[in-house]
Parts: structure tokens; sequence; C-alpha cells
């Protein structure tokens, strides 16, 4: 159940990996939808802290082209619904996630990440 | 028995069994939800306002249940696979991970409005390996440190824990207040021996202007749970040393014999009115 809300806050946190440690890049991802309930305030509370360059290249990334490149300054609703969809309704059931500095490999199995370090790869 | 935390570390012995029975205990249901309740008033969080909060160590989701049912988003972790597999089996809303919280976590600055925790801290205290990132002051330094940053400014996280002793309770305020956090160790009925529970309130932020939450005093009110009923006790006992029923009454007789007429033993004496019946007290 990693939705792209969660996905948009991890970084990688192995040992003496703090620059360039985020995104995880998704690998062999299988998408699921699952319908959430549309919240349009707490959409407008968590937008401050989206990333959004990476939300929207991860989300085209998975095949979603429904937000815009950049971050519309206007919030109207088709684009808070679009937002809804991509935060909040794709799952990704399997696959992997990997460090782009580090290289680590996050794997995903039944919707559960697996974040557990080796003992030389905690800080 | 001794304290779980100390018979094996979390993810083995919270395996298929144990997170079954734990799950399905509805004594341990109702006392969980009790503890999400109250740390979510000690949370303190603005009403009608949607919150995102992080869930450390959230089991089989029975505290995430009713972060659903409240209405907020929220994202657990935990160690134990098992448990995490009921969680998904008992399809709670939130995202889980799979994860060592003496580890620390990933997430960037900033990411949650806060953190609750029920029942998990003490875990952190069991050195599993001799290795320096296996002690117990380590570990707890990683996960306060990753947890101060992970929040907002400010916020509120509530970690309840099952300290046994002060020594415990002590290094771990101490290791928090390195890390950053503001606040203190809330003690609900301090004088109940069942129904006392150990907060840990931490403040991120807020220049002073934060509150120590009081802790519940007095007695723990009675009627949401069963009674101790000593009539039962009594009942129990009496049927350990009290007159026994004879087990061999007229019945047993009977169905013994038609067993031995099936397996076509000879001379079973016929049924009769005097089969199994009480001899008079002649002498």
């Amino acid at each position: 159940m990693v939705r792209l809300i969660t996905h948009n806050l991890l970084a990688c946190h192995a040992k003496d990996c703090n620059t360039n440690n985020f995104p995880l890049a998704f690998k062999d991802a299988q998408l699921e939808i699952r319908e959430a309930e549309f919240n349009p305030e707490f959409l407008k509370g968590f937008l401050p802290k989206i990333e959004w360059t990476a939300l929207v290249d991860t989300a085209r990334q998975l095949g979603d082209t429904s937000l815009p490149l950049e971050q519309p300054e206007m919030l109207d609703d088709e684009f808070l619904k679009n937002l809804h969809h991509v935060l909040l309704e794709i799952h990704v059931e399997e696959g992997s996630m990997t460090c782009p500095n580090c290289g680590h490999v996050y794997p995903i199995s039944n919707g559960i990440p697996n974040m557990l370090l080796a003992e030389h790869e905690i800080g | 028995m001794s304290r779980p935390e100390l018979q094996a570390p979390p993810e083995i012995y919270y395996g298929d069994t144990e997170a079954k029975k734990y799950t399905q205990n509805t004594r341990n249901q109702q006392i969980q939800a009790d503890m999400t309740y109250r740390a979510l008033e000690l949370l303190a969080l603005p009403p009608d306002q949607p919150a995102y909060i992080l869930d450390i160590g959230c089991g089989s989701g029975l505290s995430g249940e009713i972060l659903d049912e409240e209405g907020y988003i929220w994202a657990g972790v935990d160690i134990a696979p098992s448990m995490l597999e009921i969680a998904l089996e008992r399809e709670v809303e939130g995202d889980l991970f799979l994860q060592d919280i003496g580890q620390g976590f990933g997430f960037r600055p900033g990411s949650f409005d806060a953190a609750i925790s029920i029942s998990v801290i003490q875990w952190l205290l069991n050195a599993e390996t001799s290795h320096p990132t296996s002690s117990p002051p380590h570990r707890l330094q990683r996960f306060f440190t990753t947890l101060h940053s992970a929040l907002r400014n400010p916020s509120r996280a509530v970690l309840q824990f099952y300290p046994s002793s002060d020594d415990q309770i002590q290094l771990i305020t101490t290791i928090a207040q390195k890390a950053g956090f503001g606040g203190g160790i809330v003690v609900d009925y301090p004088n109940s021996k069942k129904a006392k529970k150990v907060f840990l309130c931490l403040f991120v932020g807020g220049g002073g202007a934060q509150q120590m939450p009081q802790g519940l005093e007095g007695e723990e009110e009675d009627d949401s749970k069963a009674r101790f009923e000593r009539r039962r006790e009594r009942e129990k006992a009496k049927a350990k040393h009290g007159k026994r029923k004879n087990i061999k009454d007229r019945d047993w007789i009977l169905k013994k014999k038609e067993l031995y007429r099936k397996r076509g033993k000879e001379g079973v004496p016929k049924d009769s009115k005097y089969t199994g019946r009480k001899r008079k007290a002649v002498f």
C-alpha cells in the first residue's frame, strides 16, 4: 500500500546517505487503484509539504499524466481531484524502490515496503 | 510470566500465532483503543482539521483503525511481518512499512503533523547483538532524532510505553531531550496498579507556549469492563475440590453393556430395572 503521498515523503535512511537520496525510484511497480474518500481540506493543508517535481515525475513514470509540470497557483476542483487520485488512490503493490544515491533497494511485497537495513548500513 | 520484551525480539515474539492471539483478544482491543483515544486527546490536534499522523509500531492496526474512524490519514511502521499481514487482512487505510524504528526513519523533514505510538518503545530497551548500533541508547537516539526531524514544527508526539523501572524512564527522557524534544512524562492513574499508564508527551517547537497536559487522577471508571466476581472463583474452587458426581451412573453402565454386546462379548448381563441401582445399606 505504498501511496504516492508517503512516497513523496520517503527518503533513503541508510548510513551516510544524506544528499540526493530523494525520491526513491520505483522499479517493476505493479499498481492497484483503490478509491478513497475525497478530502479537499486535507489536500490543501498537505500541498505545502509536497516536493512537486518529484511527485509529477513519479506519477508520469507510473503512467499518470493528469498533473501539470508546474504547481498551479489557483486550486480548482479538477486539479484537487487529480491530485487526490495521484496521492491517495494509486497504490504500488509489488516492485521495489531504489535510492538514487547509494543504490539501496527497498523491496515492496504485498504492498508493504521492507525498510530494514543491514547492520553496516545503520547510521 | 515475564514481560514479552524480555522473551524475544518483537519480530519473533509476534509471530503468526501470537500476532493473531494479540489482535483477537477483546481485552487487548479494549485497552489499545482506550490508550489510542487518550493519546489523541494528549496530542490535542486542532479539531476539524485533517492531519497526517505517523503510527509508530502500528502492529495489526488496532490503533490505526481508530485513526481511520476519527478521519485522520496515517502511515504506520512495524517490525513484525506477521502483525502487518494481519493489518492487511483487516484492510486498514494507512500505508504500512516494515521498519525497525531503532534504525531511524527516512522521512523528509516536517512530513507529519503528529506521531503516536502505543506500547512500543519499551521494545527498544533490549540489545539484541553486541554491535554498537544495537545498544539501547544508540537505537533510542537514532529513533528520537529522526522522529524529531520527521515532525512538523510545531507538533506533538505521544508515546505510551511500559517502563519496568525509573531508570528506563530517565534514559528515554534524556535521549528525547537531547534529540531536541520538549515535554515529558504524563502518568495516568498513578496510584492504581492496573490502570496506571505512562505517556511520553513530546513537543516539537512551539516556543514554550506548549503546555504539559495533566495526567488523569483518581480511580479508573469500572463500568466499561467486566467486574471481578468472587462468585465465579468460588464456583471454580467448588468444582475442583467439592463432591464430584459419580461418572459411572446408570447411563454409563448401559452404554458400556451395549458396547460389549456389539463387540460380541459373551456373558454380558441383561438390562433390567436393577441395573446400576444403588444397594440398600443393610448392615
